[in-house]
């Protein structure tokens, strides 16, 4: 195809050529139908991916080896949301990340079209409305939930003001038995220095409401599972965030002789997979009550500490696993004495690498290398149980992939079918629901273009009817 | 519904040495519809937010009906942030998708479905309560997202530039309907928005704010007809009013050759200055039929706009030196299209007296009548 800056030669059709603002440019991109709303994409661009609903349209595009999510909203919200996802990206904080937004779209009759956002598609993330489905066990649901409310107060810690907390607007990512939750929907979103407690409360409040709406639509197309009521799941949230709230943030007093309890907040903090960067400690007039706060904690403990001695970027309790299992390599290679950096390397090298390369290259892309280990270990304990002895990793690896790892599915692009109780009226957007033939819409004589000249003589309605507003007052 | 009241209610953000909100004091009435409006920075969402629970409130209070909220948590407060999520629910009816918060919040089934019932009947929406929502339009969504608001049955509406994130054609058509409703429904609005024409279109009152500071509160054609100060002179109208500067005379005020009349009564408000600033709108001004009389302000044609039955004409001052031409104010008049003069040409421009607003330069307050 051949590309000029003037406009895009597709056969006989010229559209100019919109802007990209990107901060990660691939030159593939701009090959897109970008003269074309997005809901008319030509199904060859688009892949089908299970996701939340949305009020915007949204579709996911392959082009070359990249899936991205793309977004077509109004410019100064899909600004807004473009560096609001890049502040959050540098504040290393788990969130999709912005890689541009596509402006001054033109259709091919010169009619304006509304830009896209563009976000990268989050490599083995699964979106709500594939976990909750039928059969899920109760303790999934539990550690979804726990995820969903670390990424709130962690979003809350930073200072960002989420606006429009929802289940579709996150994304899952298994960690390590659990789940990592990530921030996918920024366009409401408002970074502050620090937020007020009503800010707080109102997410919470936001959360909820969306939380129960979400789970109430999955319960009516009977996909949640029947054992779970929406009322309590939003309860459990609302519950299990200002538990962990009060963990980081809350005041404890204590007598000058339980000097232990700062050391015991700061390794229950750290267990909640957080550091603590300041904390703030006073003690009263006579020096016999002390009052510790921690006033600064940064999430990652453990994910940190794995970055610094290997490089490897995972989530919080996958490196908590690798972190452990160093440990224990650490004591079953004799070199408690020595230098922890170099025992992490030779991890890396002698353990870690070579379990994975054992793995058939076909089945690398049912899931990441970090959770795949971590399956691993998993597996070599249940195995050990049975036997009575200690089994090797080696044994263990082996026997993972052939009994339980080729009968999973590939998730580093799920594409398994989330709505399993009816086809989708529209397979790349699951905000239309089930094809259910109810296609004829009663008449809406609000939807009439209004017949009053005021308004269609004015449609941009930045002029000022003076004279109209007084007739309408004499009235 | 109830009346909301903010008495010196001032938010200063921590490390700012100026407050956002300084001292607001504002009473709206019950059920009336309230815009607070302003340019960028002027306190208007942090006063909303204030209201809503969001935001601190570092002095004075505020009080919904008989309670003071200052202190309360958001959702205490009986207020709802309309709007604030219209995401539609596939699976779920377009009543179920309005009526849902309801049933949240225990309301038994048939309570909540009269509540649905009455607000889809007033949202035009009954036909479709049965129905799921994947074929709604993009304002029969923005409706239902109304009626989600309106089964609560709140105190007081709360509605934060709403209209900002919809396309040309929703924006009128929504901006419409919402007006209408609030009349309807009589629920305590207060709403807020960057642009005066919407705020003059549907606020039964409008404050303008300005850098944490309200400016004035009336009716628009109160703000539009006597602004009490040259920024909401010069910030209500589209186009604007035009804010001319002269010489002060014992009968008026000079501009180019000729002495627009004062009251003399006017011009001792401002007894030490000698020069006073002259509020006049585009439509108040007449074309000169005799240009030769010296009767009218004196005026070099830039641009004429034709507009049907009426013209645009931009033009400045007469006697103007060349190398002061590109810096010099531009006046706009508007006046009828019969027989508009042409770029290049000398006119001058008549104003009755009545609508002629005066304005200190020092204290930049108003001082004609």
């Amino acid at each position: 195809m051949l590309l000029t800056k003037a406009g895009v030669a597709a056969g006989d059709r010229m559209a100019p050529m919109p802007r990209f603002l990107a901060a990660a440019p691939n030159s593939q991109l701009i090959t897109l139908p970008w003269a074309m709303p997005l809901a008319d994409w030509p199904e060859e661009n688009l892949v089908a991916l299970p996701r939340g609903i949305s009020r915007h349209v949204v579709r996911f595009v392959r082009v070359g080896t990249e899936v991205y999510a793309v977004k077509e909203v109004i410019e100064h919200l899909a600004m807004h949301e473009y560096r609001l996802l890049r502040d959050l990206t540098r504040l290393d904080t788990p969130s999709v990340e912005a890689i541009g937004v596509v402006t001054e779209r033109v259709d091919h009759d010169g009619e304006p079209i509304d830009p896209i956002l563009i976000t990268r598609h989050l490599q083995f993330s699964l979106p709500y409305r594939s976990l909750f489905n039928r059969g899920v066990r109760q303790d999934t649901v539990n550690r979804l939930v726990d995820a969903m409310v670390v990424l709130l107060a962690r979003l809350h810690l930073i200072g960002l003001f989420w606006g429009d907390v929802s289940l579709s607007n996150t994304l899952f990512r298994r960690d390590a038995g659990a789940f990592a939750a990530y921030l996918v929907d920024a366009e409401t979103g408002e970074l502050h220095d620090q937020l007020t407690d009503g800010q707080r409360e109102h997410d919470l409040t936001i959360a909820r409401t969306n939380l129960y709406g979400e789970f109430s639509d999955l319960e009516a197309g009977g996909l949640l599972d029947e054992a779970l009521d929406p009322l309590v799941l939003v309860e459990a949230i609302e519950d299990r965030y200002r538990e962990l709230w009060d963990e980081l943030t809350g005041v404890e007093e204590f007598n000058a002789g339980e000097m232990h309890r700062i050391e015991s907040r700061v390794r229950r903090l750290n267990a909640l997979g957080f550091d603590v960067a300041e904390l703030d400690i006073t003690t009263d007039f006579s020096g016999s009550t002390i009052r510790i706060q921690p006033k600064v904690v940064d999430a990652g403990h453990h994910s940190r500490r794995l970055i610094r001695l290997t490089g490897m970027d995972t989530e919080e309790n996958q490196a908590r696993r690798l972190l452990n299992d160093l440990d224990y390599y650490r004591v079953r290679t004799d070199q408690q004495g020595a230098d922890e950096a170099i025992v992490a390397h030779e991890w890396l090298t002698e353990q870690f690498e070579p379990i994975l390369q054992t793995v058939p290259v076909e089945l690398r892309a049912k899931l990441e290398p970090a959770e795949l280990y971590h399956e691993m270990l998993e597996h070599r304990w249940f195995m050990s149980e049975k036997a009575e002895a200690e089994i090797s990793m080696e044994e263990a690896a082996r026997a993972y992939v052939n009994t339980v790892l080729r009968g999973l599915p590939d998730e580093e692009i799920a594409v398994e079918s989330m709505e399993s109780t009816g086809p989708l009226a529209n397979p790349f957007d699951p905000s239309q629901g089930f094809a259910d033939g109810e296609e004829d819409k009663p008449y809406d004589p609000w939807e009439d273009e209004p017949a009053d000249s005021e308004t269609t003589a004015q449609p941009t309605a930045a002029y000022l009817d003076i004279a109209a507003l007084r007739a309408k007052t004499k009235k | 519904m109830a009346t909301v009241s903010f008495k010196e209610a001032t938010r200063v953000y921590p490390g700012a040495d100026k407050p956002s909100v300084d001292k607001l004091n504002l009473e709206i009435g019950d059920g009336e519809f309230m815009v607070l409006v302003g340019p960028s920075g002027c306190g208007k969402s942090t006063s909303l937010r204030m209201l809503a629970g969001l935001e601190e409130i570092n002095a004075g209070a505020i009080w919904i009906g008989e309670r003071d909220v200052t202190d309360l948590p958001p959702k205490d407060r009986d207020i709802a942030m309309v709007f604030q999520n219209y995401a539609l629910y596939p699976h779920m009816t377009v009543g179920d998708n309005m009526g849902f918060a309801l049933k949240m919040a225990g309301v038994p089934k048939t309570e909540r479905q009269q509540r649905v019932q009455e607000a889809a009947h007033l949202l035009g929406l009954e036909e479709f309560l049965n129905r799921k929502p994947k074929a709604l339009s993009g304002g029969q969504r923005q409706r239902v997202a109304m009626g989600r608001a309106i089964v609560r049955s709140p105190q007081v509406f709360l509605m934060d530039e709403p209209l900002s994130n919809l396309d040309a054609k929703l924006r009128v058509s929504t901006r419409t309907q919402i007006a209408a409703l609030q009349t309807r429904l009589g629920v305590t609005t207060v709403y807020v928005t960057h642009d005066q024409v919407e705020a003059m279109t549907m606020g039964d009152r409008v404050a303008v704010m300005k850098l944490g500071i309200l400016q004035q509160c009336d009716t628009p054609l109160t703000l539009y007809d006597k602004p009490r100060n040259l920024f909401v002179a010069g910030f209500i109208g589209s186009p604007a009013m035009n804010l001319i500067e002269g010489d002060v005379q014992s009968d008026g005020v000079h501009l180019g050759d000729y002495t627009v009349p004062v009251p003399r009564e006017t011009l001792a408000k401002a007894p030490d200055e000698k020069k006073l600033i002259l509020g006049i709108r585009p439509e108040n001004f007449r074309l000169s039929t005799n240009p030769e009389s010296r009767e009218g302000i004196p005026i070099d044609v830039g641009v004429v706009e034709e507009l049907g039955a009426d013209a645009f004409i931009y033009g400045t001052l007469s006697g103007i030196a060349e190398d002061e031409l590109i810096t010099a104010q531009q006046i706009v008049a508007r006046i009828s299209g019969a027989q508009p003069p042409h770029r290049g040409e000398s006119v001058r421009l008549l104003v009755d007296e009545t609508h002629v607003h005066v304005f200190s330069k020092t204290s930049e307050d108003r001082i004609s009548d």
